[in-house]
């Protein structure tokens, strides 16, 4: 029989307030609403969660995982961006 | 609930060199990653033998997790009472749902969720062949979450280290929640024991038949799987199937002995040199019977997941049709 696959959604989840959405998963759904419930019903049995996000799958756009050296290692030797760099006086270095 | 080391059946898989190469060099800077213990994800390169390791894996696992909904389903209706139905009703809901957290880590490998359904339903994948025996008291849901349970959190901690990251993350889930199955069961097999002479009776048979096909989840002997070592390469496998197995019977007894009742090995004893308890040898005619079809259970297990398939149909056609029509509207209002 031919049929159509629901489509696929990843899902997101705020643990609580204050914290950021996390990816956990993904679940299928025809539409929104159920990507929602379904998602509520697969990762928050628990109380995981205060928030969900879902997206459809289609939707995301990654950064290709071949790109990671020219993308991230140009940061690498940028150290002086970070505050350890700078060695101050003791008596100032807690600033 | 659990995945069994199901990767030798006789005479079916093709040999397949496990160190077939497509690339060298993305082949050198794969190994020197799992040599580091790094994290493999799921855009990431990985050799192909890899990845069908993974997804015949993953998903024997998630079937496992789906058809071991069955044994226990059976019970929900006759729980004795409304706090153990609602105990074993959430437990059920858990082995749905990680069903589904390991569908959907599967999935990152590039297969399809109805391949993977098409393929349980076929009888093509296997599952655990623990969900091939029968549940015929109630003592039985009660030693399935201390025995069948424990055996597979034994199985499962290893896993929460693998190499492969949507894996990985699906097995810590896993695992939190398989902790509560293991206590449960445990737990209303102690409110069994302190009842009447019958009642014991009833935990000690189903004891007695749940122990050795408990046993044998963790997989043939480790001489008689010639794929573990290339799978504890590859960081998919962590500690061999005779020694999870060796640690689930020291960590049983005791338990064991707490409740109440024996375990049915005569030679199941303390051997002080080697610091474990020796037990008898498993008849392994009895697990390659079950896992190729035979078991007590396999055809209803089967029956049971069609027809819920065929059944849903109209549901699964349903939603897409409200869907499309759905959006239709929205497109013709904007």
């Amino acid at each position: 029989m031919e049929r159509k696959e629901w489509p696929l959604w990843e899902i997101f989840i705020r643990s609580k307030n204050g914290l950021d959405h996390k990816h956990c998963g993904s679940v299928h759904a025809t539409d929104a609403r159920m990507a929602l419930q379904v998602a509520r019903d697969v990762y928050t049995r628990r109380q995981e969660g205060v928030s969900i996000w879902a997206v459809r799958a289609e939707d995301i756009v990654a950064s290709d995982p071949d790109a990671k050296p020219e993308l991230f290692d140009p940061a690498e030797d940028k150290i002086y961006r970070h505050p350890t760099f700078y060695k101050l006086p003791d008596e100032v270095d807690h600033m | 609930m659990y995945t069994q080391a199901l990767d030798i059946p006789p005479g079916e898989e093709p040999k397949r060199k496990p160190d077939a190469v497509e690339n060298a060099a993305y082949q050198a800077e794969f190994d020197a990653r799992i040599d580091a213990g790094a994290t493999i994800e799921a855009k990431d390169w990985m050799p192909e033998a890899y990845r069908k390791t993974l997804v015949r894996q993953i998903s024997q696992h998630a079937h496992s997790e789906i058809v071991g909904m069955l044994p226990e389903g059976n019970w929900i209706s006759r729980a004795p009472s409304l706090k153990r139905k609602a105990i074993l009703l959430a437990k059920v809901q858990d082995e749905g749902g990680h069903g589904l957290y390991l569908y959907a880590a599967a999935e990152t490998l590039g297969v399809s969720r109805d391949s993977l359904t098409e393929a349980l339903l076929s009888g093509k994948a296997k599952y655990s062949s623990i969900f091939n025996y029968p549940t015929l008291n109630w003592a039985d849901v009660g030693v399935i979450g201390w025995l069948v349970d424990g055996a597979a959190i034994m199985n499962q901690i290893p896993l929460c280290k693998c190499s492969y990251g949507p894996y990985d993350r699906a097995m810590v889930r896993v695992c939190k929640e398989e902790s509560f199955h293991q206590r449960q069961g445990y737990d209303a097999l102690l409110a069994m024991m302190s009842g009447t002479e019958e009642q014991r009776e009833l935990v000690q048979d189903a004891v007695n038949r749940w122990w050795w096909p408990s046993l044998m989840m963790f997989g043939p002997h480790d001489a008689d799987s010639p794929n573990s070592g290339q799978s504890m390469r590859w960081g998919i496998k962590r500690i061999s199937n005779d020694d999870l197995r060796q640690k689930f019977v020291d960590a049983t007894v005791k338990q064991a002995e707490v409740l109440g009742v024996t375990l049915p090995d005569d030679e199941l004893k303390w051997n002080e040199a080697r610091g474990h308890y020796d037990f008898a040898a498993i008849d392994w005619d009895e697990f390659w019977n079950v896992v190729n079809g035979h078991g007590q259970c396999n055809v209803d297990r089967l029956a049971m997941r069609v027809k819920a398939w065929d059944d849903g149909a109209w549901v699964r056609e349903a939603a897409v049709a409200h869907a499309e029509k759905q959006a239709a509207r929205e497109k013709a209002a904007a």
